[in-house]
């Protein structure tokens, strides 16, 4: 009997080797079947016979695999501890089927949740989903049920479903695996929201940036068209710009427009593409769907989390991190638990100096806030976000001023300009930053003018004074932006500020001391 | 009729009846000649009855579309939060340094490879755990 060897073509397997080595495999006789990944990226290329992983595998391993002497065994995958403590409702397939088999898709309960959301109609259809607690994965956390409700309800010959597949923070990758590994999911997604709310037509807004995931969609959508009909359903490709990641300036830009953001009201909902409703989900939110529509799936996903975060979230450790993958598991786990205990601590072998949750928009988070629980309000009393689940982990020689500067730099850079706060706000942040970083500023040319006698004649602007004006710009900039661009980039500036003063100035009391005065 | 002319009415006619069939046509523009020139800029507005303006919006604001080809080999690196807590500013010198005039090294945030960096991307492969001596070679292999 042929061997039958399972590699992944996950894009960062491939990145790592992977098609060489299957090619490798082939050679030798043996049946490859490229999988999705398991998402223990350290570990990639993976290399699984028989339930038995290898990895990360070389072409010169190819030999002590097939003979059993291989020294990168690492025992039975499905009892690796990476795997063994999670919860895979959304990620239920990983490693396990091929992305473009329809064969293996329905094998796996495939198309189960279209099927009987179709059997039982719109109303209860968003029932479900309102029941089984689901909240909106891009990062703001609506509850989904309800924005299906309020399209559901809206008037109008025409809707639509827009998939937010622009993942572009930094430290997040779950959207690209969900998409290369497990399209069909996603796709079944998007054909029960048009179900539940009298939509016909979708459209999936994806990056540029992930060429595998673009061709596999387009390949999986042609193969399921039948399947999903009357629903329709179309990849549009993103021209890389991070805003559009927005949802307005997704709609915007599907339109064929500048990406840039709409003010709310009216809410996409009610007005959205072209003007008409929209639902507009994340990957992940809309991966979750078929699951939670399966018999007894609301209720299976409701009794999982913590509060009112519930069902599980497919958890992205990235960074300098020992064990780096996509980890999911019902709300509630600590930070510490993640990073420490799953995560291993860093790579370099380090101790952990910051951790960013969230994303570019995220919070810095110090080691001593790591008993902080994984859930939407609770990070949000920390003045932190859990935003699209991605964890990245920086040590001891980050320099977290640095961090903060880049911070601001990337929302000059990738402000869609519409707003003033964000626009002007970002740019003077990266100066207020600098100067911070250099001891305050002197006097200027216009200042020591004669005409101008009524400046302080003492010093320019002290480091105090710089950052009260930081405080001040970084709350102008929280709470006038009109998206989450502006309004949460002060998260990562202000927290590097307090958690690590000393990156900053050599004095660091000087930093608590104005920071205490600015409140 | 230049070729230019009837290549661009081509793709405009390929999107006839889309919703919003801007970006596809502009992707396919860049694609096909490299770039989103005014000329071309020009020829899409006529197309799709917008105004020359409208359209000049659109293609300055998205990094992907460019006024003038390309001519050197790009290799993009990603220089985004979770590549920089893996060390790429650290090896971003000796890209730079193997590039010279040749390869144009192009910053980009995030290819989704956040376990795994320092990551680049040159076409369509993507690259992982650069190290100096690695990222050295890709460039000089670009």
């Amino acid at each position: 009997m042929t061997q039958i060897v399972k590699i992944s073509d996950d894009a960062l397997a491939r990145a790592a080797g992977a098609d060489k080595l299957a090619a490798a495999f082939e050679k030798k006789g043996c049946e490859v079947h490229r999988t999705s990944s398991w998402g223990m990226q350290w570990l990639e290329p993976l290399v699984e016979i028989d339930g038995k992983g290898f990895g990360p595998a070389t072409l010169d391993d190819v030999d002590a695999i097939l003979d059993g002497s291989s020294d990168k065994a690492i025992g039975t995958i499905e009892e690796h501890p990476f795997i063994a403590a999670q919860t895979r409702l959304t990620f239920a397939r990983a490693g396990k089927t091929r992305p473009l088999s329809l064969e293996d898709y329905e094998a796996h309960g495939g198309w189960s949740g279209l099927k009987r959301a179709r059997q039982i109609g719109p109303e209860q259809i968003v029932e479900e989903v309102t029941a089984s607690g689901l909240r909106g994965r891009g990062g703001a956390g609506f509850p989904t049920g309800i924005k299906w409700k309020t399209v559901l309800g809206a008037p109008g010959p025409k809707k639509y479903i827009v998939c937010n597949a622009d993942e572009g923070d930094s430290g997040t990758f779950a959207d690209r695996m969900a998409m290369e590994g497990d399209p069909f999911a996603l796709i079944e997604g998007m054909a029960i929201a048009g179900e539940a709310v009298g939509a016909d037509q979708g459209y999936i807004y994806l990056r540029s940036e992930y060429p595998d995931a673009i061709r596999k969609l387009n390949a999986a959508l042609k193969l399921c068209a039948d399947i999903i009909a009357p629903f329709k359903c179309e990849v549009r490709v993103g021209a890389g710009a991070y805003v559009c990641g927005e949802e307005t300036s997704l709609l915007n830009s599907l339109e064929g427009k500048r990406g840039e953001v709409r003010a709310k009201p009216p809410l996409p909902a009610l007005e959205g593409f072209l003007g008409r409703p929209t639902v507009v989900n994340n990957v992940l939110s809309l991966a979750a769907v078929p699951h939670i529509l399966k018999e007894g799936g609301a209720a299976e996903y409701a009794e999982r989390g913590i509060g009112r975060s519930k069902g599980t979230m497919p958890i992205q450790l990235a960074g300098n991190i020992k064990h780096g993958g996509l980890f999911e598991a019902p709300f509630g786990m600590t930070l510490g638990q993640l990073v420490n205990d799953i995560g291993g601590g860093t790579a370099s072998g380090r101790p952990v100096k910051a951790v960013q949750v969230g994303g570019p928009l995220g919070a810095y988070l110090h080691p001593d806030q790591f008993d902080i629980a994984f859930g939407y309000e609770e990070y949000a009393d920390a003045d932190a976000l859990i935003g699209h689940a991605g964890i990245t982990v920086f040590d001891d020689t980050a320099d977290m001023g640095e961090m903060a500067r880049f911070a601001m730099e990337f929302c000059a850079a990738e402000s869609c300009g519409k707003c003033t706060p964000c626009r002007i706000g970002a740019v003077r942040g990266t100066e207020i930053i600098d100067r911070i970083r250099s001891g305050g500023r002197e006097r200027d040319t216009l200042e020591t003018a004669p005409q101008m006698h009524n400046t302080p004649k003492d010093k320019g602007r002290s480091v105090e004074q710089e950052i009260a004006l930081l405080t001040d710009l970084c709350d102008t900039m929280k709470f006038g932006s009109l998206c989450a661009l502006g309004g949460f980039t002060p998260y990562p500036v202000m927290s590097a500020l307090k958690n690590w003063p000393g990156d900053f100035v050599n004095n660091p009391d000087a930093v608590e001391k104005a920071l205490d005065a600015a409140e | 009729m230049s070729t230019k002319e009837q290549k661009i009415g081509e793709i405009i006619a390929e999107h006839h009846g889309r919703e919003g069939p801007l970006l596809p046509i502009l992707h396919d523009v860049q694609e096909e000649f490299g770039c989103v020139d005014t000329e071309a800029e020009a020829l899409i507005a006529k197309g799709l009855n917008l105004s020359r303006a409208e359209v000049h919006g659109v293609v300055s604001f998205y990094h992907d579309y460019t006024p003038e080809p390309e001519t050197r080999p790009v290799v993009q690196i990603c220089r985004a939060e979770a590549c920089k807590a893996r060390g790429v500013e650290n090896i971003i010198g000796d890209a730079k340094a193997a590039a010279g005039d040749r390869v144009k090294i192009q910053t980009v945030y995030c290819l989704g490879l956040c376990s795994s960096g320092p990551a680049a991307r040159t076409g369509d492969d993507l690259h992982i755990r650069l190290d100096k001596e690695a990222v050295t070679k890709l460039v000089e292999n670009a």
